[in-house]
């Protein structure tokens, strides 16, 4: 297990390494750190000489190197648009990001995992064809899409829920919720939803297909002929197979989820980092554009870690490796 | 051996399975009767698709859909199983009629160990606290042959071999002390030095708790060695049945004669290994009259257009027109076959 | 010609596709819209976004079916600069499948060949086109392709960055989706390298290229073509968020994504059916495609029944 475990983390860091190399590719070579830096009327001396303070005259590696170190500490440098510090304007619209994804997949598992467990256990049933038929339109409609029919219709027509920013938020030692205010938690249903819904689609589908195939598996079919209840067969045996390969691709989802809110933070004029991004490639602000790559990176790696131990807590077959077949004939 | 006087433990009667395809109904199982005894082995001996297996899942209650019993009846101690509701059936399942599958390395749930999965079977049919029925499960592990049972109990199946698994397999089939197992064949997946001993447990163990068997294979050693009578199954019916040695010294069916004449037999030296020509026809494709008719070397005129029944046959019963006091009719060319 | 036409219709596919009427119904569908858009120019009623053909007075028209405002000379309304959106989402549709099959076509292309290359060739070239789809997997398409809008709007200037806006367009989502191609190809290579008649074409000294593409090739259609079919409703997807952030297609020359954002800013004051028409119509579209592509991949796979 520590071997598994060492092999992800090396694979994690090459990963990590791997988007380095483009954000410092972008930071370095896509834009010019000098251009951002000084006014229209700084002579050619004073940025020659900035250069040469900056390291920008360095060898390519040792200049890779100082990103790297720069990076692990936060520091990205200045934004080009507002001249603010790069994590600091990363760090004000983090919580905004975070708190919307998670209540995004609070939704996508409260409501897929279950509808794709009943339409995998009664596929013929209407209500299941009903709702398979729905899907299909949920991953037809772009995210955006989505959003928009949501305003029109609860906003604009019947004025229940408000149709942009985050309502009220409470500042709680640098870190803005919404979960303490009525207006910060309506704020938050229509965006949550909009997020939520193509993934919820997809795995209400995923679970649906998995659960479909442990259903017709040997074990399945012995459990039955073992007169164990329904109850049992279905939310004991079959579920926890589902959940296996549903872990991964759940996991992976839901880190898309933060990615994916670019979308929906657009559309809702919400504060997060992803609107940030948005802004930044309109701008070509290069170096918010790198950090939030960097940050992006950095989250599907601890996703990816994550999934991988939950694996371990679900499925004996890897935790037990080495005793297999221990007891002979 | 057979206790052919006291009333049977298990009755089919004109069994027949149909699976609805798109290309028209197809007809599994034929009309299929025969008894269990209790503490009787049945062996069930046919080729893949002659009906056997679906015959045994119709037993237990466990057809695959589209599949469904058609017309027929199954009796487990007189009493009617095929038409019960399911929460009823289920609870006729695991806790009367036990049920062993082919394949040890795919029956258990990979994510459970084996203790779980005993346990969880016991309580479900037994009115036994946790600690009672982890008891029960250590016993029945002990009692299957596992070594170490104590602490094998919390393991789970990955951890075993394919034997010791069918062994668990077995192990949670008697976890409710049923009257009837139907085993589905319990040594097809495994190793052939592992064959006998499981088929060894099986056959002590049944003895010992006077539980009946359905023994389905197709391989007619196993069958020699275990069962006390023998239904040899083709093309969805039962072509004949009787006594486990008179059907292999003396059988009464060309098709049981074909099938005992492929076996080979240790210290018979100098004869040939015979084999049936042409092969089993599809479901699609049953010949009217006898199904065994392209295949038959003794077939006549009336095997062509009718169908046999199965009758008395020297010590077993069969289902072939030479048994019948007007024979099978006026003889055929081999080249009208086809018309 | 016909002994092919008598093959087709005898056919697994066909007698499939037959028996599924939504299939035939999204089949019809996209037949429709493509016709349609490709059309646009001679059967649209008005050519939106020619500045001159405009009126301002035309400005804000409801649809005629909603009120008595509306004019059958704009039957879909208009928005508030006069457009007909009747025509806006004929000539935008066309724009939208453009792109998404130009787009389609280089993720394709790119993603057989790098398969190819990856699966023949094997080790470090293997190891490394294989590192890069893992880590690009990880990363959402729309993502990657925003970043290479970004980075080529870093290169050049906003002028030249909206003449050239289609090209960049269809090159990100382009190469946002290659990754699924070239495992897929890869995999069939690595199956097929080794089977006895690849290994006997090698001996009598035919080109590895040659190979490839007269065995593995023809194994791989079928995969392909799901993935291409399931990709184009993704690429029509990407491009219309694309252009609704404001990153893809300008308003100068507006796919349905573009209408739609156009469409959002005037959003609040009720005009809905500025982005309900195009939206509709771009959720009809990817909807009938992705039935096509659904039954695709299940009449393809007949054990996922």
């Amino acid at each position: 297990m520590l071997a598994f475990i060492l092999r992800r983390l090396v694979q994690s860091v090459a990963v990590l390494l791997a988007v380095g190399v483009v954000s410092f590719f972008l930071f370095r070579y896509v834009g010019d750190p000098i251009n951002a830096m000084v006014g229209q009327d700084t002579s050619q001396q004073e940025r020659d000489a900035l250069r040469e303070k900056l390291g920008l005259n360095d060898p390519a590696p040792v200049q890779f190197f100082h990103f790297l170190v720069n990076a692990a500490q936060g520091k990205f440098g200045l934004s080009y648009r507002t001249s603010e510090p790069v994590s600091r304007m990363i760090l004000e619209r983090l919580p905004a990001t975070l708190e919307l994804s998670f209540c995004a997949s609070l939704f996508v598992l409260f409501f897929g995992v279950p509808m794709g467990v009943y339409t995998g256990l009664y596929p013929r049933h209407w209500s299941s064809r009903l709702l398979q038929a729905v899907s299909l339109i949920g991953v037809s409609l772009p995210t955006f899409l989505i959003g928009i029919l949501l305003i029109l219709f609860f906003s604009v027509m019947l004025h229940w829920l408000p149709s942009f920013g985050r309502g009220e938020t409470v500042d709680i030692g640098g870190w803005t919720t919404n979960f303490l205010t009525r207006k910060g938690l309506e704020a938050l249903i229509l965006p949550s939803i909009t997020l939520g819904l193509f993934q919820l689609t997809l795995i209400m589908r995923l679970v649906r297909s998995e659960m479909l195939e442990v259903m017709r598996t040997d074990y399945i079919k012995f459990a039955r002929a073992r007169g164990l209840t329904n109850r049992a067969i279905n939310f004991g045996h079959a579920l926890k197979n589902t959940l296996v390969p549903v872990i991964t691709v759940a996991g992976l989802q839901l880190g898309a989820l933060i990615a994916f809110a670019l979308v929906t933070e657009t559309v809702f004029a919400w504060p997060g980092v992803g609107q940030l991004f948005i802004q930044s490639v309109q701008f070509s602000d290069i170096p918010v554009m790198a950090a939030y790559l960097m940050l992006i990176g950095l989250l599907f790696v601890v996703i990816n870690l994550v999934v991988d131990l939950l694996y371990f807590a679900v499925d004996p077959r890897l935790r037990g490796g080495g005793t297999a077949r221990a007891g002979g004939h | 051996m057979a206790a052919t006087n006291n009333p049977p433990l298990l009755e089919v009667r004109n069994l027949r399975v149909e699976f609805p395809t798109r290309r028209g109904t197809l007809l599994a199982v034929d009309d299929v009767s025969f008894e269990i005894a209790p503490g009787e082995v049945l062996g069930v001996v046919g080729e893949s698709g002659a009906g056997k297996s679906l015959t045994g899942n119709a037993i237990i209650g466990l057809l695959e859909p589209p599949g469904r019993i058609a017309a027929g009846e199954v009796r487990l101690e007189g009493r009617r199983i095929d038409n019960l509701p399911y929460e009823e059936m289920r609870k006729v399942r695991g806790a009367r009629i036990g049920a062993i599958f082919q394949d040890p390395l795919t029956s258990l749930n990979p994510l459970y160990s084996v203790g779980r999965q005993l346990v969880e079977t016991i309580q479900t049919h037994l009115p036994l606290n946790a600690a009672a029925a982890r008891k029960r499960a250590l016993d029945l592990l002990k009692e299957v042959g596992i070594p170490g049972a104590e602490h094998r109990l919390d393991h789970y199946p990955h951890q075993f071999s394919g034997g010791m698994r069918q062994r668990v397999v077995i192990a949670l089939a008697l976890c409710a002390g049923p009257r009837l197992i139907v085993a589905d064949e319990p040594t097809t997946a495994l190793d052939v030095s592992i064959q006998a001993q499981i088929i060894a447990l099986l056959k002590r163990l049944c003895r010992e708790h006077g539980t009946a068997v359905m023994l389905v294979t197709h391989d007619m050693g196993v069958i020699a060695e275990t069962a006390d009578r023998v239904a040899v199954m083709y093309a969805g019916r039962v072509a004949e049945i009787g006594p486990v040695r008179d059907v292999i010294k003396n059988a009464q069916h060309p098709y049981t004669k074909g099938l005992m004449g492929s076996i080979p037999h240790l210290g018979e030296r100098g004869g040939r290994l015979t084999q049936i020509d042409g092969s089993m026809p599809r479901l699609n494709a049953i010949p009217k009259g006898c199904a065994f008719n392209p295949r038959c070397t003794l077939r006549g005129q009336r095997c062509l257009v009718e169908r046999p029944e199965l009758m008395a046959a020297g010590a077993s019963r069969a289902a072939c027109w030479l048994h019948d006091s007007r024979g099978v009719g006026a003889p055929i060319g081999k080249e009208t076959v086809d018309a | 010609m016909a002994d092919w036409f008598r093959r087709a219709a005898d056919s697994d596919i066909w007698w499939s596709f037959k028996s599924s009427p939504l299939t035939v119904v999204a089949a019809v569908a996209t037949l429709l819209i493509i016709l349609v858009s490709f059309l646009s120019p001679l059967i649209a009623p008005h050519t939106p976004f020619d500045p001159g053909s405009l009126n301002l007075s035309d400005g804000l028209k409801p649809p005629v079916f909603v009120s008595d405002e509306g004019d059958w000379t704009f039957p879909l309304g208009t928005d508030d600069q006069g457009r007909d959106i009747l025509s806006s989402i004929m000539y935008g549709t066309r724009l939208s499948l453009v792109v998404g099959f130009a787009s389609v076509i280089v993720a394709m292309v790119l993603g057989i060949a790098l398969g190819l290359v990856s699966g023949y060739v094997g080790g470090a070239v293997d190891a490394v086109i294989m590192r890069i789809a893992d880590v690009q997997l990880t990363f959402p398409a729309i993502l990657v392709a925003l970043l290479i809008d970004g980075i080529v709007r870093g290169l050049i200037s906003v002028q030249r960055h909206d003449e050239i806006a289609i090209y960049v367009i269809v090159g990100a989502i382009g190469l946002s989706f290659w990754v699924q191609y070239a495992r897929t190809v890869r995999g069939s290579v690595l199956v097929e390298k080794n089977k006895e008649y690849v290994q006997a074409a090698r001996v009598i000294g035919l080109s590895p290229v040659l190979i490839m593409v007269r065995h593995v090739l023809p194994n791989v259609t079928g995969p392909v073509l799901v993935i291409a079919t399931l990709n184009l409703g993704l690429a029509i997807i990407s491009e219309a968020t694309l252009s609704f952030l404001g990153v893809g297609l300008p308003s100068t020359q507006p796919s349905l994504g573009t209408l739609i954002r156009l469409g959002n800013e005037v959003l609040q004051s009720g005009d809905w059916w500025i982005t309900v028409f195009p939206g509709a119509t771009l959720a009809a579209l990817v909807l009938a495609v992705n039935l096509l592509g659904d039954w695709l991949r299940d009449a393809l796979n007949p054990k996922l029944r």
